[in-house]
């Protein structure tokens, strides 16, 4: 581990270190980003993921690499060339080493997962009494996710942003939905036409009384828009404001009777058991949301199926997401801990996890041009940074426990889709014939 | 670890209360040993007196870890992989840092290697108070030629950071053995073809060595034990890191058992891991930034469930930067305190007429503006306020940051806002803006509302200060 020392006194240490930059070389750079005209010839399995904005970046990455001197290859797949047959050496007197003991490997399962976490069903089609034209099953797991003690009967879901209202995103978010931020219901659509989305999220961000005091029911106007615009299940957020949040969610909970929405949120600084009465009223899910405290999540669960009679087939955690290194130990730590404790069969903790993904987009690394600190190597373009953030944020969180995803930019979506479903399974991909990675072309 | 309370730790110790390892009683420091802040070299009177050989011998088998503590490199760059003793940080911590080794080949011209290595051995990340580096350098023997493997290590080893010497030809790793001696490489490795000139490799140079069988734990553990049953300790575990489908999932599922079985007892397996997420550019992805994602995102699982040393191809700032701080959350030791003492602090050497400012107390937060203000050579005051660890943001939100506790702070620190500086002016967080009315009232000065982000203080000091009369 690398020892502490005064900020301040490091900095008059590396005054004099050369550090390697790209000096003279400008990265940040209005480059066209145009995901609606997805080329051909993009790599297979990744090809939906990064579209168009790679194949300009590539290239302009290519010869950025040339100035960093660095062996990266471009165009031609690396297909592991096998390197020459090892020459086996001259036997060496072996005298210590002279035949193998052989060993079974052999692990028991966990004895203390006895406990399954509950389904939860978000959306309703027409033969549940709605208009969605699929449904999302959250949860059912009987062990940490992707482990080998049980299969995991559901995968992980992305539910991705819609905003009611134009707002300030980092550049590498707003690039893809520049056109379509003054319509929800476009905006909507686009996340699943083009992105992919397994389900929208309407943020009412513009009834916060220090925004646009959308009163409440112009808000619901918006999320009927969204109902109409996609059939994918939806969540319809707030506006973060206490007060209002409970009018406003109540009368969205109105407007989407039937749909099985997932509400988002009760938590214990507002009236939770008014949003907990509108989304069973109405035939809704609630998201209970608490911040970084296990004990506070067990009181609110208990409060919402105690107090409020909500079934435990419409509760679904936000247990608080924080980015990659602004907090993310605590936000990892706490769903691990909250998954072991259901697992081990705490009843008031046996409900699928919600993560706010698309805060890693408040870390500094995901959006700044470049890093406030002289003494930081080089931090590279921040087109790239941005998108891996949210997924490194996300993805730490699957292997955590979390279920659903509400995320941002579109290639971190393609890209945690896929890799929680390599993990989940349900991935064909040739086999690749690793055993000779060292003679490899990269 | 064999045990886990004090009171057995204590069997073991001189029982005198001498004090000389710096704690009052052997009780205090038996609970050190137990969660790992202390260890028995701490103890003199254990370590000198001849009639403690045998306790202090057991007492180290009782503490030693189930994982296997491997160390590869010297000096101080030297990389420490294992040690774990639970399967989830929350239940004490997770010790030594999984560590990033990258690339370079025995072909790459002197040059472009020489700059390769360079930018990994000097490579930084701020973080809290600290810098996040990476860590080694992993030579493939591309060529497969004892002569010229060994020219590359010369240069690497030049360089002082710790290697990974990548062959199965016996030939090459004795070549490169011989280039760079004392060093303690890490030979990888040894498989079931070549694993008895290999092993006699780490046993003659004294280094540690990989044993490697692709997604099959039975050959993985007989040639682990075959080794150990040999006189080689140092061993590091290679079950294949498969780039993506099934063979994803397998290797996943590998890493696990074999850590589950490890810290379960285990001792024939409980070694540190290696993950290769380079593979990830052997996947057949065609375009770099998607095949470094991919790497990365790879490089993560394993990074969170039990990989100890990867080696890795991409050395570009969207790859390296993710890692190390992924590196840095999961190995975090949760017991540490998140905030820092809430009082003023001084950055560079202060005066009557230096600006002030505040922020909270949760490390992170006071961390990052204050290497924001230092690094940028901004000498300023900056206050602490305690804000039970919680960021502007949320705190201003919840309460927690209230120009109440905001003039407490001032008061507690014994700073007089009036008296310590001429301009009686307070720069306050952009974040906390919603308090300035408050504030002006509370402290009776004037407030400037600075950036969102303390990265952008520079440009707002430029523009705002000194404010203007
Ligand atoms: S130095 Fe050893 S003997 Fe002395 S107090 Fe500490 S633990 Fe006890």
């Amino acid at each position: 581990m690398a020892n502490k020392k005064k900020l301040s006194e490091v900095t008059d240490m590396f005054k004099d270190v050369d550090i390697l930059s790209l000096e003279g070389v400008t990265i940040e750079g209005d480059i066209e980003i145009d995901l609606s005209g997805l080329g051909g010839g993009f790599d297979p399995m990744l090809a939906a993921i990064l579209g168009q904005e790679n194949a300009v970046l590539a290239q302009h990455f290519a010869r950025l690499a040339g100035v960093f001197g660095v062996p990266v290859g471009f165009g031609a797949p690396a297909a592991g060339v096998p390197a020459p047959a090892p020459a086996v050496a001259p036997a060496l007197a072996a005298p210590k080493l002279k035949d193998l003991i052989p060993a079974k490997f052999d692990v028991a399962n966990i004895a203390e997962w006895t406990t399954q976490i509950q389904e939860v069903p978000i959306g309703n089609t027409s033969a549940d009494g709605g208009s969605r034209g699929k449904r999302v099953m959250l949860g059912g797991e009987k062990a940490l996710p992707f482990f080998p003690d049980a299969p995991m009967p559901n995968r992980n879901q992305v539910t991705i942003d819609v905003f009611d209202m134009r707002l300030g995103l980092a550049k590498a978010v707003k690039e893809n939905y520049d056109e379509v931020m003054d319509n929800p219901g476009e905006w909507a659509k686009k996340n699943v036409e083009k992105f992919n989305a397994d389900m929208i999220t309407i943020h009412l961000i513009s009834t916060d009384p220090l925004v646009k005091d959308t009163p409440a029911k112009e808000a619901a106007k918006t999320v009927e828009e969204v109902l109409q615009a996609v059939d994918v299940p939806i969540a319809i957020g707030g506006s973060g404001n206490p007060q209002k949040d409970v009018e406003v969610l109540s009368k969205a909970a109105e407007v989407a009777e039937g749909e099985r929405c997932l509400i988002a949120s009760a938590s214990l600084n507002l009236d939770y058991a008014k949003i907990a009465e509108a989304a069973l009223k109405y035939d809704h899910d609630v998201l209970s949301w608490t911040q970084l405290d296990m004990n506070a999540q067990k009181e609110l669960n208990r409060k919402l199926m105690k107090q409020c009679n909500v079934p435990r087939d419409r509760i679904i955690m936000d247990p608080t997401t924080a980015a990659l290194g602004y907090g993310l130990d605590y936000a990892y730590t706490n769903m691990e801990r909250i998954r072991l404790a259901a697992l081990m069969g705490d009843e008031e903790l046996t409900f699928p996890m919600s993560s706010g993904t698309t805060n890693a987009w408040g870390a500094r690394e995901s959006w700044m041009v470049s890093s406030p600190l002289k003494e930081d190597s080089d931090w590279g373009p921040r087109e790239y940074r941005g998108p891996i953030w949210e997924i490194i944020t996300g993805l730490s969180l699957a292997i955590a426990g979390n279920d659903l995803f509400m995320m941002m930019h579109p290639t971190s979506v393609a890209v945690l889709k896929h890799i929680t479903q390599t993990l989940f399974g349900s991935i064909e991909a040739e086999p690749v014939d690793i055993a000779n990675w060292i003679g490899a072309e990269v | 670890m064999k045990i886990n309370s004090p009171l057995e730790a204590y069997k073991y110790l001189p029982q005198t209360n001498c004090g000389e390892c710096g704690e009052a009683t052997c009780m205090a420091f038996a609970s050190k040993l137990i969660d790992r802040s202390g260890k028995t070299a701490d103890c003199p009177p254990l370590m000198k007196e001849k009639k403690f050989a045998k306790k202090l011998a057991e007492l180290d088998r009782l503490l030693a870890p189930e994982i296997r503590e491997v160390v590869i490199g010297v000096g101080d760059r030297a990389a420490k992989i294992g040690g774990d003793d639970v399967l989830y940080r929350h239940k004490l911590t997770f010790f030594d840092k999984t560590k990033m080794f990258f690339d370079v080949t025995d072909t790459m011209d002197e040059a472009a290697l020489v700059e390769r290595v360079k930018k990994i051995a000097n490579f930084k990340k701020f973080y809290v108070g600290r810098h996040l580096l990476l860590d080694g350098v992993a030579i493939r023997s591309v060529s497969n030629d004892p002569a010229k493997f060994a020219a590359a290590v010369k240069k690497v080893a030049e360089v002082g950071i710790p290697m990974i010497f990548c062959s199965f030809n016996p030939a090459v790793l004795k070549a490169g053995l011989e280039a760079a001696k004392d060093k303690n490489p890490l030979l990888y490795a040894a498989n079931k073809d070549n694993w008895k000139e290999v092993g006699e490799l780490a046993l003659e140079y004294k280094v540690p060595v990989v044993v490697s069988a692709i997604n099959d734990l039975d050959t993985l553990k007989t040639l682990a034990k075959t080794f150990a049953e040999a006189g080689i300790k140092d061993i590091v575990l290679d079950p294949g890191t498969a780039p993506s489908g099934k063979g994803m999932k397998e290797s996943f599922t590998n890493f696990l058992k074999i850590r589950r079985a490890g810290i379960m007892g285990d001792t024939e397996i409980a070694y540190p891991i290696m993950a290769i997420p380079l593979t990830a550019w052997m996947a057949g992805i065609t375009d770099p930034v998607s095949a470094s994602f991919w790497e990365t995102a790879m490089a993560s699982i394993f990074t969170i469930r039990y990989g100890d040393i990867m080696i890795l191809h991409s050395m570009e700032p969207y790859a390296t930067l993710p890692l190390v701080h992924l590196a840095e959350t999961i190995y975090t030791d949760p017991r540490t305190p998140v905030a820092v003492d809430s009082k003023m602090y001084k950055v560079g050497n202060p005066d009557e007429n230096s600006p002030v400012l505040f922020t909270t107390n949760f490390a992170l937060t006071y961390y990052t503006v204050e290497s924001d203000l230092s690094s940028n050579g901004i000498t300023c005051w900056l206050l602490a306020v305690d804000t039970d660890g919680i960021g502007v943001e949320a705190a201003a939100a919840g309460g927690q940051l209230s120009a109440d506790k905001v003039k407490d702070a001032f008061d507690k620190s014994g700073f007089d806002i009036h008296k310590d500086v001429k301009h009686n002016s307070v720069i306050i967080p952009g974040l906390a803006a919603r308090l300035q009315g408050d504030l002006e009232d509370k402290l009776g000065a004037k407030i400037l509302v600075g950036p969102m982000d303390s990265g952008r203080l520079p440009g707002f000091m430029e523009k705002n200060w000194p404010p203007k009369q």
